[in-house]
């Protein structure tokens, strides 16, 4: 199957490791990666801040370029969420709505991708550590739910999940939310890694990229050893 | 920033530092999860149930008109006065009227949301009335002398240790540190002031159209007293908790306290459909029906948010809020405080004024997810996002989203944007969290990201290009 | 104008444009004009519930078990008699037990009877009474409606309850029942009610109650006879 692979802005400027993983997993059950180079950002940013033109103009050139795409893959819960039901949401009343929901119907989170269309959960990855799954919000309640991670991490050989409390707690990221009201988002990362280091693993691991960015950040100034990965990475271990 | 914001932010920094109230607010809402999921999970189809409490309300409210007229005609046919206020201060004159024509002096409420909305009590108290909450909860605010904390568990900030020392200083009572002690106090004082009472103010959680009746839900018993002993009930709702039919009440009652509390239904769920009727042995003699509208018409008359309306006042949304747990519900500084709130505060008191609220959010989607009627919270609060920008841009903010739209249009400048941050950001470390370093907001709490030396972009365009027949390696 | 007109016409004037029905907002959707049958198309709590509520099993023997359960839960105390001559002993048992010197009732045939058979001082709420001598009371003696197995409830009116006060003023509320008013679930209750009252004969109070009085209002933490009965009894027969 040719596959569309939609790379975020941070993916690409701070996890570029992230995207590669998805693409050596997705090459390696046989299917062909395009990757459309010249889309750099979904407008997801000026949309959460009230600024629907701009979003719209951003989105417009993605709307555009994904018309004849087959399934798109997104590499994060939240710029997926983006494309799968804000987009809609963006567009309604515009020309470009019945062009938003047909993109709608082919946006797939990576890990829900992997498990519900393609009907993988074995990658014959191996990890031999303990690890907690954070869900990210958008990838949890507009894209797929609690399971597809879940699943394949459950076959990585010598991986032991162990869940924390506030798994489905946000991390208070939440894109410029972070940096306007940095002290709740501040505290609501704290309640998330404290909840995370409590479970003793050594590993804490999302689907979101961007969730990611900002708990790295507060475990590395807070000096806790837990470390960050995105499942993807997890996935190419061997 | 407004005065309203620059508040919030203030008591947001000062709540999310205060570790013990972070610490109360969270193991009280651990006690709720405890309570509540379990009780959900033994619904045959609590999601089916949520659609049809939510198709339930919106049928009802997008014909509010007759189903509001269809109450008046059941309700005065059993010799209920229904009276109809668009503003707090005609809502105020009304029930003032309804006091002063009885001579009366001591009134007793029992939890009425809608009367914070208005300052009910401040107004009687000034004009020499005695009022008091009957609430166990909202009586201890009273007491202290602040609004509800969250607009289903009042008190839900003070340690009984807060509270008996509120008792010692109000009331004269010993120290004790036993919740069911301190519970009994109140009921002594207040058992009296049910009996002693001329009026008796009641809220309502639903009004029923088909049979012209109001229901409240509570568990203390309070509102029953308040309804059954004094000579005269006044019951002040909001126009929008309509149900068209009593049977409605079936679904409703039980998601209501599975949401609310976690129980499968709370104590006491009262029907009212009148004032003392022939043949009856008590209640009041008259029962007057206050209808508030206080902007709910203009929220009405949103479509994209007129769901917010189907709100039954649950708590829910506030239990599961992240926002709420860590700022807790002073700082909202409304009548409703959590994702609801945020929501309807700026169509019940203004956009420009509350808009910091539904900005001060992860829309992490918690919310939207646990409210039992469907209610699109996170997706609202994008609307009040949209139509707060649509109507009053802010002017450096524009010119900041412009600017950032100019850039990621063009993928060269995004990708020599990236080249160039990649080179300063050794330099970033010499104004790390200082007052000059520009990711100060970021920094104070967090390392900053590094840019990587190669990007996806760069990886992709030089990877050895491999033949597709390489590629389709097949699975292993 | 009136203000009852300006608000029906500020209501009219909103609703001119429909709101999209619950559950769409996955999908793009923005305002349309009314569609007449889309409301009547809805989906009804008054007559859907059934189907999302929790299971109550299909036997009387099953609801009766369930209300037992589901009371034990709630701390409300269920005692089954054998016929009405038990529930009388097993009311003077309860009334020995806790010290009775008063207690109320009202002219409901079976609980009548039952307070009748204790033989001590009683107010009869039916003629009216004195709310400082039913506050003094150690019970309240009342009959109901029905009950309601899914959820442990007692659904009682001002007519089978004895007025609003009997069942909520005094320390302990004592409900005296037949097991044939056991109804499996809240949509059976409101059906019984209808059946009984509507569409004219509406009581001016119908309340559900469910267990005793309580709050969790300090700490969350439960406290039984917040403001009402701190004790609920129900004899069955
Ligand atoms: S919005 Fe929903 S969850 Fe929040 S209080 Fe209202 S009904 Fe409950």
């Amino acid at each position: 199957m040719k596959i569309t692979l939609f790379i975020p802005c941070f993916i690409d400027a701070i996890y570029p490791k992230v995207g590669m993983a998805m693409v050596q997993i997705l090459e390696k059950l046989g299917h062909t990666i395009e990757f459309p180079g010249e889309l750099t950002c979904c407008g997801q940013p000026p949309f959460n801040s009230g600024y629907w033109p701009e979003a719209r103009r951003l989105a417009r050139p993605v709307l555009k370029r994904l018309e004849n795409a087959g399934a798109i893959v997104i590499g994060s819960g939240s710029c997926g969420a983006m494309l799968k039901s804000f987009y809609p949401q963006l567009f309604a009343g515009e020309p470009e709505e019945a062009a938003a929901n047909a993109l709608s119907a082919k946006c797939f989170e990576f890990s829900g991708f992997l498990v519900n269309q393609l009907g993988v959960t074995d990658l014959g990855a191996s990890f031999p550590h303990k690890v907690t799954f954070h869900d990210g919000c958008h990838g949890l309640r507009e894209m797929l739910g609690k399971q597809p991670p879940r699943e394949l991490l459950k076959h990585v050989r010598g991986l032991e999940l162990v869940e924390m409390t506030e798994a489905e707690t946000c991390c208070g990221f939440g894109g410029t939310f972070a940096t306007k009201f940095a002290s709740i988002s501040t505290a609501m990362g704290e309640v998330k890694c404290a909840s995370a280091a409590e479970t003793g693993a050594d590993y804490m691991v999302s689907n979101d990229s961007s969730c990611l960015m900002h708990l790295k950040g507060l475990l590395d100034r807070q000096g806790r050893p837990l470390k960050t990965l995105h499942l993807a990475e997890i996935l190419v271990q061997s | 920033m407004t005065g309203n914001a620059t508040q919030f932010q203030n008591d947001a920094d000062r709540l999310t530092s205060d570790l013990t109230h972070r610490q109360r607010i969270q193991s009280a809402m651990t006690k709720y999860y405890a309570a509540r999921y379990p009780r959900q999970a033994i619904f045959r189809d609590w999601q089916e149930g949520r659609q049809t409490a939510a198709e339930t309300k919106w049928a009802g409210i997008n014909e509010l008109d007759k189903h509001l007229a269809e109450f008046e005609k059941n309700a005065v046919s059993r010799g209920t006065s229904v009276h109809w206020t668009s503003t707090s201060e005609q809502a105020r004159q009304v029930i003032v009227d309804i006091i002063r024509r009885h001579n009366a002096q001591r009134i007793v409420k029992s939890k009425v949301m809608t009367s914070e909305e208005i300052h009910l009590n401040q107004l009687l108290e000034s004009l020499g009335f005695e009022v008091v909450e009957s609430d166990l909860g909202e009586y201890i605010q009273q007491l202290k002398n602040e609004p509800p904390y969250h607009f289903v568990f009042p008190c839900m900030h003070l340690s009984r240790e807060e509270i008996s020392d509120l008792f010692e200083n109000h009331l004269g009572t010993a120290q004790t540190h036993d919740p069911e002690a301190l519970t009994m106090i109140a009921r002594d004082v207040l058992r009296k002031k049910y009996i002693e009472a001329d009026i008796g103010i009641t809220g309502a959680n639903f009004i029923v159209a088909e049979t012209g009746m109001i229901s409240i839900t509570e568990n203390e018993g309070n509102a029953r007293l308040t309804a059954a002993l004094p000579r005269v009930m006044i019951t002040l709702v909001g126009i929008e908790k309509i149900l068209p039919r009593l049977a409605d009440l079936a679904l409703f009652l039980p998601m209501l306290a599975t949401a609310g509390t976690g129980q499968p239904l709370t104590c006491y769920n009262t029907m009212y459909g009148g004032p003392r009727q022939p043949g009856e042995v008590d209640g009041p003699e008259e029962w007057h029906v206050v209808f508030l509208d206080n902007n709910r018409t203009t929220l009405l008359a949103d479509p994209e948010q007129r769901d917010a309306l189907h709100c039954i006042r649950c708590g829910a949304c506030l239990n599961v809020c992240p926002i709420f747990k860590n700022v807790g519900g002073f700082s909202y500084g409304t009548t409703y405080q959590g994702p609801i709130g945020s929501v309807i505060t700026p169509h019940l008191r203004g956009l420009q004024d509350w808009k910091h609220l539904s900005s001060a959010s992860s829309l992490c989607g918690a919310c939207t997810e646990t409210c039992p009627v469907k209610i699109d919270l996170h997706h609202h609060l994008l609307h009040n996002r949209r139509n707060a920008v649509a109507e009053k841009p802010g002017r450096l903010e524009s010119l900041l989203w412009q600017g950032f739209t100019f850039l990621m249009k063009r993928p060269w400048l995004y990708q020599t944007g990236l080249r160039v941050g990649r080179l300063l950001q050794p330099l970033h470390g010499l104004v790390k969290g200082d007052i000059l370093d520009p990711a100060r907001a970021w920094t104070k709490s967090r390392e900053l990201p590094e840019i990587a030396p190669v990007s996806f972009r760069d990886y992709w365009k030089n990877r050895p290009l491999v033949s597709a027949g390489d590629r389709k390696g097949g699975p292993p | 104008m009136t203000e009852r007109d300006k608000i029906f016409s500020r209501i009219r004037d909103a609703l001119k444009t429909a709101s999209p029905k619950p559950g769409s907002h996955h999908l793009g959707h923005h305002p349309t004009a009314q569609q007449p049958d889309s409301l009547t198309a809805a989906r009804t709590a008054a007559s859907g519930a059934r189907d999302w509520l929790p299971s109550v099993g299909h036997t009387e023997a099953e609801w009766i078990t369930l209300f037992t359960k589901n009371s034990f839960d709630l701390r409300t105390s269920v005692i089954v008699a054998a016929d009405a001559g038990a529930a009388h002993r097993q009311l003077r048992a309860l009334s020995e037990a806790e010290g009775w010197a008063r207690v109320a009732t009202h002219g409901h045939g079976i609980a009548a009877g039952a307070s009748a058979a204790l033989g001590l001082n009683q107010i009869n709420t039916d003629g009216g009474y004195d709310v400082h001598a039913l506050e003094r009371c150690d019970a309240g003696i009342s009959g109901c409606d029905a009950l309601i197995a899914q959820t442990g409830s007692i659904l009682l009116t001002t007519r089978s309850g004895g007025g609003r006060a009997l069942s909520v003023l005094p320390p302990h509320h004592v409900v005296i029942a037949r097991l044939d008013q056991m109804v499996p679930d809240l949509p059976s209750a409101y059906e019984l009610l209808h059946h009984t009252y509507g569409p004219a004969q509406w009581p001016s109070m119908i309340t559900i109650i469910t267990g005793p009085s309580r709050t969790g209002d300090i700490e969350r933490i439960l406290v039984l006879g917040a403001h009402g009965p701190k004790k609920l009894t129900v004899i069955l027969y």
